[in-house]
C-alpha cells in the first residue's frame, strides 16, 4: 500500500444538496511534490481534509470509499494520530500561531505529543537550522513578515516529522520572492527528507517547477494526473498556463516544433536556443 | 484627467516613517498599478487617496479638493477603496444587503439600487449567493463581494489592494474584465498588487515603491521590462520580458522588449524571417 491511498472516495456535506467529492482515486508515494489544481469549489480542500482525517470525524455528512495514510484507515483512527502522519499549513499562517516566541511556537506541537526533552531540543535545533530561522528564534511570530511567519508554520509542522505535508494555498498572501522561497523550501523537503508534498496552489507561474506530478479536479473529480509537461495542456482550460506556456503554444500552432512544454523561462530558453538552429534551415 | 494628484507626501506611524516624499497621479480612464514588496508604503499611500490618512507633509487633492478639508465619506463617493483583507470591510447579514448597503447610504433610490445591485453580482459571479451571509462565503468569495459592493455604488476612481490574492484562474480573467470595463467607462483603476503576470496584463501605468518612496514611474511596458529596476523593489521579472532577456544572453536578441505572449511570439517570428532572408 502507498503512502496515501484513497479508493473511490466520495463525500456530501451534512446539508449540502450535491457531492463535494465524487469516486476519487488517488495514490502517491513518498518523495513526490503533488500540486493539486483547479477551480475554485472543485473539491481540492475537501480532498485534502480526508488526508487529516476532518472527514469525516469533524465534518458531518455522507462518506463512501476507502482511504488510508500511512498505512492506517483514516475513517478508524483518530486525527490526533493522522497528525502525527499528516502535517498540514493553510493560507494565512496567523491562525496558526500563537506562542510568544518562534522556539516556543515550534516545541510546543512536540510537547503535545510527550516527548523527551532531549528529543524535543534536537527537533527544535534541526527544523530551526533547516528552515534558517535560527536567527529569529526568539522573536514573537506576529513580528515577523508573512513568508517568515509561513516558514515558522511550515516548520512547527515538520518537526513532528509527518512522512506527509498537505499546503492549502500557502503562499496566497506572500510576495512573489518570498512565495518562490517557500515553494523551494517544500520541494527540498520533498528531495531530501522523501516527504509527500500536496500543494494546493493558483499560480503556476510560481508553483509549477517545483512539482513532479500535476493534478487537476474539476466538479469534484479528478480529471487529469501525470508528469506536469504531459497534462499542462489538458488542464490549460480550467487553471490557464503560464505566459512561457502561451508562448509555446503560438509557436507551436504556428508549425515551429519545439520541446516541452517549459515549466519556467529557463526551460523555454534552453528549447528555444536549441530550435533555433533547426528553425532557421 | 487627473483624478487624484498626490504632491510630495510624508506620513509615518507612532514616528516610524511609511511615506518619505511620494508624488503621484491617478488619472480617468487608466489603469495603474502600485506595486513593491511588503511594507513598501503601498496601503498606507491607498489609505490616502479616499482621506483614511491625511497627509503629514504635502497633500493630496481628489478631484481638486484637498483631502485635509473634506471628510471620508465625502471623499468615498468619488474614491472606492477595496482593502486586502475583504473581513474588514463586510458586516451584513446578506450578500446582497452588503451590496445594497452602500448605495442606499449614498441616497440611490431602492429601485435603481436594486438594478445596480443586480449587476454587480452577476458581473462578481455571487448571484447565487446572493442570500448567503457573507461570511459562510470563502475567502475568494468575499473578496469578489467587497469589489461588487464599491462597485455597486459607482466611484469615479476604484481602488483594489490585491485583488488577485487567492482567486482561481477564471476569477482573475473576471476581475481582469471588470477591470477593463471600468476603464472603457472612463473611470480609473488603481491596483495595488505583487502579481506582476495580473499586472503586465491590465495596467496602462505601473509606479514600482520601496522603503516608503516610488522609485520607478512610467508606461507599464516600459517599467515592467525593466529588470534591473523590478529586481530593486524585490518583485520578480514578468516571465515574457525574462525570457527576452536570457535569450539575448545566448545570442538570441529581439528587436523590441516583448511583455507579453503574443508580443514575444511575434518577436521571435519577425526575427526568423529577417534571418531566413540574409
Amino acid at each position: 500500500m502507498r503512502l496515501v491511498e484513497l479508493r473511490g472516495v466520495s463525500f456530501r456535506y451534512a446539508g449540502g444538496d450535491d457531492y463535494a467529492i465524487r469516486e476519487v482515486d488517488f495514490s502517491a508515494g513518498s518523495g513526490e511534490y503533488v500540486l493539486l489544481v483547479g477551480p475554485s469549489g472543485c473539491g481540492k480542500s475537501t480532498l485534502l481534509r480526508v488526508l487529516n482525517g476532518l472527514i469525516p470525524h469533524f465534518y458531518e455528512g455522507e462518506f463512501s470509499g476507502e482511504a488510508y495514510v500511512a498505512g492506517l484507515d483514516v475513517r478508524e483512527t483518530p486525527t490526533h494520530v493522522l497528525a502525527r502522519h499528516v502535517g498540514m499549513v493553510f493560507q494565512d499562517p496567523e491562525n496558526q500561531l500563537f506562542l510568544s516566541s518562534v522556539e516556543r511556537e515550534i516545541a510546543f506541537g512536540l510537547e503535545n505529543l510527550g516527548l523527551p526533552r532531549a528529543e524535543i531540543r534536537r527537533r527544535v535545533e534541526e527544523v530551526l537550522r533547516l528552515f534558517g530561522l535560527e536567527e529569529l528564534r526568539h522573536r514573537a511570530p506576529y513580528e515577523l513578515s508573512g513568508g517568515q511567519q509561513q516558514k515558522v508554520a511550515i516548520a512547527s509542522v515538520m518537526a513532528l516529522e509527518p512522512e506527509v505535508l498537505v499546503l492549502d494555498e500557502p503562499t496566497a498572501n506572500l510576495d512573489p520572492l518570498s512565495a518562490l522561497e517557500v515553494l523551494s523550501l517544500v520541494a527540498e523537503l520533498a528531495r531530501e527528507k522523501g516527504v509527500l508534498v500536496i500543494l494546493v496552489e493558483h499560480r503556476l507561474e510560481l508553483a509549477l517547477r517545483f512539482a513532479t506530478r500535476l493534478v487537476a479536479m474539476e466538479k469534484g473529480r479528478i480529471v487529469a494526473d501525470g508528469e506536469p509537461r504531459e497534462v499542462l495542456e489538458q488542464v490549460s482550460r480550467l487553471v490557464g498556463c503560464p505566459p512561457v506556456v502561451i508562448t509555446y503554444k503560438l509557436l507551436k500552432s504556428r508549425g515551429l516544433a519545439l520541446e516541452g512544454p517549459p515549466l519556467t523561462p529557463e526551460e523555454f530558453v534552453d528549447s528555444l536556443v536549441r530550435g533555433w538552429e533547426a528553425w532557421r534551415r | 484627467m487627473e483624478a487624484i494628484v498626490v504632491e510630495d507626501v510624508y506620513f509615518s506611524y507612532d514616528g516610524v516613517p511609511a511615506l518619505r516624499g511620494v508624488s503621484l497621479t491617478v488619472r480617468s480612464g487608466e489603469v495603474l498599478a502600485i506595486m513593491g514588496e511588503n511594507g513598501a508604503g503601498k496601503t498606507t499611500l491607498i489609505k490616502h487617496f479616499n482621506g483614511l490618512l491625511k497627509p503629514e507633509k504635502g497633500r493630496v487633492l481628489v478631484f481638486g479638493i484637498d483631502t485635509r478639508e473634506a471628510s471620508v465619506a465625502q471623499l468615498a463617493r468619488r474614491v472606492g477603496v477595496v482593502f486586502q483583507n475583504p473581513d474588514h470591510q463586510l458586516f451584513a447579514e446578506s450578500v446582497e444587503e452588503e451590496v445594497l448597503f452602500a448605495m442606499k447610504n449614498m441616497g440611490l433610490p431602492l429601485d435603481v439600487a436594486r438594478e445596480r445591485c443586480e449587476q454587480v453580482l452577476k458581473l462578481m459571479g455571487l448571484e447565487k449567493h446572493r442570500h448567503r451571509s457573507p461570511y459562510s462565503l470563502s475567502v475568494g468569495e468575499r473578496k469578489r463581494l467587497a469589489i461588487a459592493a464599491v462597485l455597486g455604488y459607482g466611484p469615479d476612481i476604484v481602488v483594489l489592494d490585491e485583488p488577485t490574492a487567492g482567486q482561481d484562474f477564471l476569477n482573475k480573467c473576471k476581475i481582469g474584465g471588470v477591470i477593463a470595463a471600468l476603464k472603457a467607462e472612463g473611470r480609473g483603476i488603481v491596483i495595488v498588487t505583487h502579481d506582476v503576470e495580473f499586472a503586465a496584463q491590465v495596467a496602462d501605468r505601473v509606479a514600482l515603491m520601496a522603503g516608503g518612496r516610488i522609485v520607478r514611474v512610467g508606461p507599464a511596458h516600459e517599467v515592467l521590462t525593466d529588470e534591473e529596476a523590478i529586481r530593486e523593489v524585490r518583485l520578480l521579472s514578468p516571465q515574457v520580458p525574462c525570457t527576452a532577456c536570457m535569450l539575448r544572453e545566448r545570442g538570441i536578441t529581439l528587436t523590441n522588449t516583448p511583455l507579453l505572449p503574443g508580443e514575444l511570439y511575434l518577436e521571435l517570428v519577425r526575427l526568423l524571417r529577417r534571418q531566413a532572408m540574409r
